[in-house]
């Protein structure tokens, strides 16, 4: 997996909605095309940068050209939950710290 | 120390739950108070957040903005709906990034746990697409941090190889 390809393809809120999507199975470009205000081609062209960075595949049945995630999209994807966990998590362990230096008032008075 | 969970509910919910050493009267005022919400929501390292107008009130208005030397900045502008001193709270949020987000209809509880807090925040976006794109944006900021560190692992192998 190329990843400069991948993390500038992952760069576009659309194409991280793409992704998204087909995280929850395969779809033609017409059903990808559909909840976004978008044109197919413009959305062939998302698609193109998905499958070049090596995030989507597509397999050929009939005329219709389904697309679902490569293993690389769905690493992606986990790094993505990975790394917005991370960012919360690192508000909480300050807020830890904030909690501590703000509590003078003596526990268990109330109750 | 990792006692967070983030998981998705049904199309449309996200849901945190973190455990607190304090009282739910501290963690709520940590989470109402602009003073101390300026100390703690910050995200990745190197952000920031020079304003922060919070009106814990219903009807109240809430602005945060966030600045990073090299990344810039952005900010958040929400109303507060329903307040239960120091045990809920019910807002709405969006980013302007600059282009607003879809509202994210954010509830918070703080239940008294053993001596601490558990704080449950369920947030409720419009639809499943809004929020893919909530939990990917919240990423991007990772996905820079991913950036330096790929900048440092391409220089020690650049290193290495001399």
């Amino acid at each position: 997996m190329n990843l400069d390809a991948a993390f500038s393809a992952l760069a576009d809120p659309t194409r991280r909605a793409i992704l998204a999507r087909l995280a929850k199975g395969e779809a033609t470009v017409m059903e990808l095309a559909a909840p976004f205000e978008m044109t197919q081609p413009a959305i062939s062209q998302h698609l193109k940068v998905l499958e070049d960075a090596g995030l989507v595949t597509q397999r050929v049945e009939g005329a219709k050209r389904p697309r679902r995630l490569a293993q690389s999209g769905l690493d992606a994807m986990d790094q993505w939950l990975a790394m917005l966990r991370r960012a919360l998590e690192q508000n909480y362990d300050r807020l830890d710290k904030v909690l501590a230096a703000m509590e003078p008032h003596k526990k268990g008075k109330k109750r | 120390m990792s006692k967070m969970t983030l998981k998705t509910e049904g199309d449309t919910h996200v849901v945190v739950t973190r455990h607190f050493a304090a009282p739910p009267e501290a963690v709520y005022r940590a989470h109402t108070d602009a003073k101390l919400i300026q100390q703690w929501m910050l995200g990745p390292e190197g952000w920031t957040m020079p304003v922060c107008i919070s009106e814990a009130r219903p009807g109240g208005k809430m602005r945060y903005a966030w600045t990073h030397p090299k990344h810039g900045s952005f900010y958040l502008t929400g109303e507060c709906l329903e307040l239960e001193p120091n045990r809920r709270i019910v807002h709405v949020e969006r980013m302007h990034l600059p282009d607003p987000t879809p509202d994210n209809h954010v509830e918070t509880i703080f239940e008294a746990d053993g001596e601490g807090t558990l704080m449950t925040m369920r947030m409720t976006l419009p639809d499943t697409q809004t929020r893919a794109a909530m939990l990917s944006t919240g990423m991007e900021h990772g996905m820079e941090a991913s950036y330096v560190r790929l900048d440092g692992m391409l220089g020690a192998a650049a290193n290495a190889a001399h």
